[in-house]
């Protein structure tokens, strides 16, 4: 997040735009009520109808998918009636002239027709949200989980830049993250192309700088994404995979094409808690403690570094994920993997992350610290790009529309999309009895008119196939999602959706379109339903 | 800043200030059981009555600002008659049960009951007695113990704005409960347990907590391992076991919020499936495994990959649950003992 979620409750405009706060960030989700309750204004743009949705000024069901056309339709009538910031476009921006040129074609007209929103409405929210300056941009999964994700991220900074509301507080462009540590992991440098803090393998000071301080010569070249992981190993080039606490096989689109790749492998090891379902397919499978059993830290979605306690002896044998991954490394001849506490790693992070180099646990200890924070005197940093820019402009890049890639059809008729839920996060919380108990499957989903007229009722077991696979789920039915959606989350193993979901990647981040897959609804025998059950 | 006289003492405070909290930021404790800083004033219990110089009305002061050059007294004989026979009245119309009450230890009920030296209700009446509530797996409510002082409503609606909860009938038959007095569970309720916290007796339990007495447990505070809001709260730990979670109130994100699953996960971490030993697939079987023999097998095989076919025929999955130091080895792991760059995570779910 450009911002702090402290900001949310006064930002008089929340532009909210697929993301299921409420649901699946419940504590920044109750903030948007609670800014709604004051009388500031949200709008909601989401096929379902949220509870955001209820509480929302302007609630706008877009046709799933069609995000860049209407965010283009938007700065095309804010630029029309004069709306956007020329001094901050001037200022702090490049590429206006190329949006310009692309936005010119998206009338509302034609936006109207793609998105399936009214024109009106569409000139509604485009004047509420530059009515002022404290206007926020929020988004999730919905946003970033299609083919054109990064597009779709792209165009809302665009749209940011467009009228100015970046650099300020209660504005800016605020993504919110799924896992409580993906902005942590990502920090960190788990990523194929980045070392920690951001700095690029293949630029050549960054990788000389950590050449010197690891005293190892690094490879130079880009690594793989998780798609192509599983696209090398299933062709035989990529022989063997170490997977840390997470658990592709039910996370990930195109589970039966993920169990293929990881199958195919000479060596998969495997480091959890449980035994996930790819924990099953490991040869060597390590027991790990869990957040309650060590010490670190997690960087939560406004950037606050916060200190992680153990709490109580992990059961058995299990050992710290750090510790057991240095023995590894120690082991095939690495140095440089002594640590004897978790804080002795905070402190090489510190030394090579310059966003964390003013951070100490003695200084995270109570409130954390949000970066970047770079010298030890520095207070962190509620919201960025104040000023400045760190690339200097703003870049504005122009995003076409395009059309999902995979559309409904006779054979497929209804469109599935899937998220998270309140009672559940991932997989993980199903351990919890308690959780587990207050929802214990899963409640796909359906319109009562779609139900209707296939003659099911609420909860009643249905299959739901789509060309890639086919799962058994219940039902429910509510007027949450349209005619002809669906809604399903990927908590159930029993109902495993990612055997539905489709493995189009979006070409940048692969981030696959979990949001968009054409299926059919069955009824099911009585003896199958049982069976289930 | 106002200046102002409470019990002797000289103090400041900012304008627009409640006497109530005026007298709490300087160390001097006005009893209330409906006051809380964050919802909006109620004024119902009146056990935070005061005197002040040159009035002879008592007044509340957790609804009356603070004014230049005003004398407060918080403890005289007629401040303390009035709260005893207030708290007289509630403890008369609540269950006897102090000596089993699960909230026993932190009920402000009790702790005032103790400090006003109330033994047992004067007002030998009708006990209001109402049916527990207890079908949700998390949350039990005993409305029979309730003193009706709002906050829980105060709280679900505007701290959690989801207004499951209000206050129905009028005097003796008052009571908060939900629409058309449904038992509270997930179809009118976020299960947030938001109310338990706010509540300062036994009527709002969390049942994870049932069987243990507060001053049993030690608190560890920690960061949720969930969502990306990065609450806090602290974990509750009794002969080296998590028995469930409180919230904190210093949590610079959430204060004393949380989400359900936040405030009750923590069962899985005491799961009877958490793995315990190293395993090894043996013809298709896992076996259990030392330590030694799992770590010689994985350093074998990933060595022998790497020397055999280079470090891009090694791929490594990091975490986006796990700490960040955890992470941080996992990709130095990865691009030092393996020279390759192929480590990415879920970042994308
Ligand atoms: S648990 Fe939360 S939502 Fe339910 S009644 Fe209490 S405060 Fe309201
Ligand atoms: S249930 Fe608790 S918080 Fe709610 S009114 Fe009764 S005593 Fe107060
Ligand atoms: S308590 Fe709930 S909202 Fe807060 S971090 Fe945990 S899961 Fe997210």
């Amino acid at each position: 997040m450009t911002n702090a979620i402290g900001e949310v409750e006064d930002n008089e405009v929340l532009f909210i735009i697929g993301s299921n706060a409420t649901e699946a960030h419940p504590i920044i989700g109750n903030k948007m009520k609670r800014a709604a309750r004051k009388g500031n204004k949200l709008i909601v743009i989401d096929p379902r109808r949220t509870e955001l949705a209820e509480m929302a000024t302007l609630w706008l069901p877009l046709k799933s998918g069609t995000d860049a056309a209407l965010v283009n339709g938007l700065m095309h009538i804010i630029v029309k009636e004069g709306w956007h910031d020329k001094e901050f476009i001037e200022e702090r921006c490049t590429g206006f002239e190329n949006v310009l040129e692309v936005i010119e074609e998206y009338t509302p007209a034609r936006v109207a027709e793609i998105t399936g929103i009214s024109e009106e409405i569409l000139y509604e929210t485009a004047k509420l949200y530059t009515s002022t300056k404290k206007a926020g941009i929020f988004y999730t999964l919905g946003i970033t989980e299609h083919t054109t994700g990064t597009a779709n991220v792209m165009n809302l900074a665009n749209l940011a830049m467009l009228t100015g509301h970046l650099g300020l507080e209660n504005a800016g462009i605020n993504p919110m993250r799924g896992q409580n540590n993906v902005q942590g992991a990502c920090d960190m440098g788990a990523l194929p192309n980045t070392y920690p803090g951001y700095q690029s393998v293949t630029n050549e000071k960054s990788q000389k700088f950590f050449e010197e301080f690891w005293g190892v010569k690094l490879n130079p070249n880009n690594g793989l994404r998780i798609p192509e992981m599983l696209d090398e190993a299933a062709a035989g080039n990529v022989k063997a995979m170490y997977v840390m606490g997470e658990d592709p096989v039910l996370t990930d689109p195109d589970a039966n094409h993920v169990k293929k790749a990881l199958s195919n492998l000479d060596f998969l090891v495997v480091q959890d808690i449980f035994l996930s379902e790819t924990a099953k397919l490991a040869d060597v499978v390590f027991p790990a403690t869990c957040y309650a059993e060590k010490d670190g830290t997690f960087t939560n979605t406004e950037r606050r570094v916060q200190r992680v306690r153990k709490a109580v002896e992990g059961p058995g044998e299990c050992r710290l994920d750090w510790s057991i991954l240095a023995e590894v490394a120690k082991r095939v001849g690495a140095k440089g993997f002594d640590y004897r506490n978790s804080e002795e790693i905070f402190e090489e992070i510190r030394a090579t992350t310059p966003s964390y180099r003013g951070m100490t646990y003695k200084r995270i200890d109570q409130k954390g610290l949000q970066w970047p924070c770079p010298t030890e005197e520095h207070p962190g940093t509620p919201y960025l790009h104040k000023g400045v820019f760190p690339r200097g402009k703003g870049l504005m890049v122009p995003v076409e529309y395009e059309e999902p890639a995979e559309l409904v059809c006779e054979d497929y008729p209804i469109l599935l999309s899937t998220g998270r839920m309140l009672h559940h996060y991932n997989i993980g919380t199903r351990y919890s009895k308690k959780l587990d108990s207050i929802r214990p499957h899963e409640l796909a989903e359906i319109n009562p008119v779609d139900a209707q007229k296939m003659g099911i009722s609420e909860e009643e077991v249905v299959r739901v196939s789509s060309r890639r696979g086919s799962i058994l789920t219940r039902v429910t039915i509510t007027e949450k999602v349209k005619p002809g959606m669906m809604f399903m989350t990927f908590h159930y193993k029993e109902s495993p959706v990612n055997e539905l979901t489709n493995s189009a990647f979006d070409p940048v981040t692969k981030t696959a379109e979990y949001k968009i897959s054409a299926v059919k609804v069955e009824k099911v025998g009585a003896e199958e339903a049982a069976a289930f059950m | 800043m106002v200046k102002l006289i409470i019990n002797g003492k000289e103090i400041e405070a900012k304008e627009g200030t409640f006497i109530l909290e005026a007298a709490r930021e300087n160390g001097i404790d006005i009893p209330t059981l409906c006051y809380d800083k964050e919802l909006t004033n109620f004024g119902g219990c009146r056990l935070c009555v005061v005197e002040v110089e040159g009035s002879n009305k008592l007044i509340t002061s957790c609804s009356s600002l603070v004014k230049e050059g005003m004398v407060v007294h918080t403890e005289t004989p007629k401040v303390v008659k009035i709260r005893k026979d207030i708290l007289d009245l509630l403890y008369s119309n609540h269950p006897k049960d102090c000596l089993t009450c699960e909230k026993s230890g932190e009920c402000g009920l009790q702790d005032l009951c103790y400090r006003y030296g109330i033994k047992d209700g004067s007002y030998k009446g009708e006990v209001k007695k109402y049916a527990i509530d207890s079908i949700n797996p998390v949350m039990e409510r005993d409305q029979s113990k309730c003193i009706l002082c709002g906050k829980c409503v105060r709280v679900c609606a505007e701290i959690q704005v989801t207004n499951t909860i209000d206050f129905t009938d009028r005097g003796f038959n008052s009571k908060v409960t939900t629409e058309f007095d449904n038992p509270i569970d997930r179809h009118n309720c976020r299960m947030c347990g938001q109310c338990i916290t706010a509540c300062p007796t036994g009527a709002l339990i969390n049942k994870q907590l049932k069987g243990i007495r507060p001053w049993e447990v030690k608190k560890v505070r920690t960061t949720c391992p969930f969502c990306g809001t990065g609450c806090n709260f602290d974990l509750n730990v009794k002969n080296g076991k998590v028995v469930g979670v409180t919230p904190n109130p210093d949590s610079p994100v959430n204060g004393k919020s949380l989400c359900v699953k936040g405030r009750y996960h923590s069962d899985f971490i005491n799961s009877e499936d958490r793995l315990i030993k190293p395993l090894i697939k043996k013809n298709g079987e896992f076996v259990e495994a030392s330590w030694e023999e799992a770590l010689t097998l994985v350093a074998d095989k990933l060595k022998h990959t790497r020397d055999t076919y280079g470090g891009d025929a090694i791929t490594g999955l990091s975490s986006a649950r796990c700490v960040n130091e955890d992470n941080f080895v996992f990709q130095k792991m990865m691009r030092v003992a393996f020279g390759t760059n192929n480590v990415d995570h879920c970042a994308r779910t």
